[in-house]
């Protein structure tokens, strides 16, 4: 199986997320970049599922800066076989990312495609489920387990209320959960053989994709903060304090 | 202008997150129609003809539609398009599974997890693990949104609404549903819970948690959480999660135990309305949105905390 996985360039998890004063945005400025936490995952599944026999190569894709090629760099030190970087500095919304990923399998015919089932910058959740909408292919979304069944993929995805099990005929989209395994730090030999890896550069024009935004950014604000309230000294007083609040 | 609001529903129960769905629908205008498709649509149709404010009751049932993927719903709600400006969906699993297939399909971009509607092409959400508040205005035609249920309040049960039955769509479809393993609890829902008692990593195991956390939840007929790390470990299911890439709750009372209170946790539960946080660590970042803080090392004090209630 060939499979194609897309990675996204977002702010660290780590990072506490500052509105910019003029409210157009948050402040991006010199601060840790990272590959979205949930993409790790999708590497991590793509390189055992080679390293199972499973898989033969591991195509990674991203959108975004130039700087988008240190996240795909990671991806190759981990164990992908090379790269595409669709090379823009305007904000793609899930839509456009999904458009441009649809020529990239037009391209490439991978048999599987597993994306994050959530970019932790905009929290859209939805390109993986617009991909396989726009190619017409079966979706297993939030996924926990994954198990090669023949010609098909087995799914167990994490919904609310538990656990369900889907089978797709391939080629399929999947996109994963937190839950589906740990993703491995690239060793520094792996980093240094990833440096000679191919990363071919393409633009959104070269697919022919209209990627402008269909929505508009009014505002950006900060949330409500919240006040800490008070300490308490001991189990008693705050029984008592949550009683006097009519919480209990 | 017309708004299609596609039902959610377990074991033919209508399920409350719909009635807040149809909160937003209404405040986007114009009629507001309810979808039911899937397993037991029809015991769910005489609950959903009653929410108020709803027009019509559209009843989709066929064994395509029975666990309601992906790819049948797409193929149920596209065509259903032509008729309405807009479609709204809880932002729950399955919402989250289908509105997006919807959205492309229409070549639209979706609003999701929208928190406020400002007027029919102006909507407000989250983004940044709720560390920021975006509102955006959209250029498409047809809107497909996903709506966050804590931001609204639930629409009445004073409807009276016309119900007409709509073809399910045709398969075979490439996506087939094998099982299920759903986690069995008399417990209230976790989204919609008045009260909540979530344990973090500090309990250490699935034993200590289900000896300390869970008779806490029981004696004030609380839902459990836990945090990612918690549930990483296996001390709870994965549905138990809260947070930023869990579930969102806000509750009348949230208790945190053993929760260091990092912004992805907290993302899902500081619009609780009181908090209450138990950790041994005096500096956790949980005191910052704890309305009561107890400082205390959690295997003392919620058995005493559980006793003492
Ligand atoms: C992509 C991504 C998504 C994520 N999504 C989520 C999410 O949705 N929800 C979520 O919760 N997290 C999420 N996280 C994880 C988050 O960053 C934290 O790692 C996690 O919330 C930590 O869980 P915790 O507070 O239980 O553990 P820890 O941070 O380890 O905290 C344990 C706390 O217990 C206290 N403690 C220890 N022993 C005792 C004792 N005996 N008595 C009292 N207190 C004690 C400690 O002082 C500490 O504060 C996500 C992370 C990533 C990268
Ligand atoms: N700019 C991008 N480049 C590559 N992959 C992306 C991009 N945006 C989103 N994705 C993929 O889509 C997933 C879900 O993103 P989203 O729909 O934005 O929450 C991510 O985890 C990535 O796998």
């Amino acid at each position: 199986m060939k499979v194609l996985v897309p990675v996204k360039r977002v702010i660290d998890y780590n990072v506490k997320v500052r509105v910019k004063p003029d409210k157009t945005g948050v402040d991006l400025a010199n601060v840790k970049m990272s590959m979205n936490p949930f993409d790790e995952i999708s590497v991590e599944e793509a390189v055992r599922m080679k390293e199972a026999g499973t898989v033969t190569e591991i195509v990674v894709v991203s959108v975004g800066p130039q700087q988008a090629q240190e996240t795909l760099r990671t991806a190759l030190a981990m164990g992908a076989d090379r790269g595409i970087l669709i090379k823009t500095d305007a904000t793609v919304e899930p839509l456009g990312v999904a458009k441009l990923l649809a020529k990239v399998v037009a391209d490439e015919s991978p048999d599987l495609v597993i994306l994050g089932k959530q970019a932790i910058d905009d929290d859209s959740n939805q390109t993986g489920q617009m991909l396989a909408a726009l190619l017409d292919w079966p979706q297993g979304t939030f996924a926990f387990k994954l198990e090669k069944d023949g010609d098909k993929l087995k799914v167990t995805r994490e919904v609310d209320g538990g656990l369900q099990t889907v089978s797709l005929t391939l080629p399929a989209i999947v996109t994963v959960d937190l839950r589906l395994n740990e993703p491995r730090y690239a060793s520094l030999p792996n980093i240094m053989k990833a440096k000679k890896k191919e990363i071919v550069e393409k633009t959104p024009e070269e697919y022919g994709v209209d990627i402008s935004p269909r929505l508009t950014v009014v505002t950006v604000t900060e949330p409500p903060v919240r006040q800490a309230g008070e300490k308490v000294e001991d189990v008693a007083t705050l029984v008592s304090k949550l009683k006097t609040a009519g919480a209990v | 202008m017309a708004v299609l609001v596609i039902a959610e529903h377990h074991h033919g129960a209508l399920s409350d997150a719909t009635h807040k769905v149809v909160t937003a629908a209404a405040k986007f205008g114009g009629d507001v129609d309810l979808l039911v498709a899937g397993e037991h649509a029809a015991e769910v149709v005489p609950a959903a003809a009653k929410v108020s404010g709803v027009r019509k009751v559209l009843k989709a049932e066929g064994e395509s539609l029975r666990k309601q993927t992906g790819e049948s719903m797409e193929a149920l709600v596209v065509p259903l398009m032509a008729n309405y400006d807009a479609v709204f969906i809880a932002a729950s699993t399955t919402g989250k599974n289908i509105a997006p297939r919807i959205a492309a399909r229409l070549d639209v971009m979706q609003l999701s997890e929208i928190i406020d509607v400002v007027d029919s092409s102006t909507f407000t959400r989250p983004i940044y693990a709720g560390n920021a508040i975006m509102t955006v205005k959209s250029s498409d035609a047809k809107k497909v949104i996903t709506v966050r249920g804590t931001a609204f309040e639930a629409a009445g049960n004073e409807g009276s609404a016309s119900v007409e039955d709509v073809a399910a769509p045709e398969g075979p479809f490439k996506s087939e549903f094998v099982s299920e393993e759903m986690v069995k609890s008399d417990r209230p829902e976790l989204t919609g819970a008045k009260r909540v008692v979530s344990g973090g990593r500090a309990l250490g195991s699935a034993d200590e948690f289900n000896r300390l956390i869970v008779p806490l939840a029981d004696k004030l007929g609380a839902a459990v959480g836990a945090s990612r790390a918690a549930v990483d470990a296996g001390y709870a299911p994965n549905d138990y999660q809260v947070g930023q890439t869990g579930k969102i709750v806000a509750p009348e009372l949230y208790i945190a135990i053993g929760i260091s209170g990092a912004i992805q946790h907290l993302a899902g539960m500081k619009d609780s309305k009181i908090i209450v946080a138990i950790n041994k660590d005096e500096e956790a970042p949980i005191f910052q949105v704890a309305d009561y803080g107890l400082v205390a090392d959690l295997f003392n004090a919620v058995p005493e905390l559980t006793e003492a209630l």
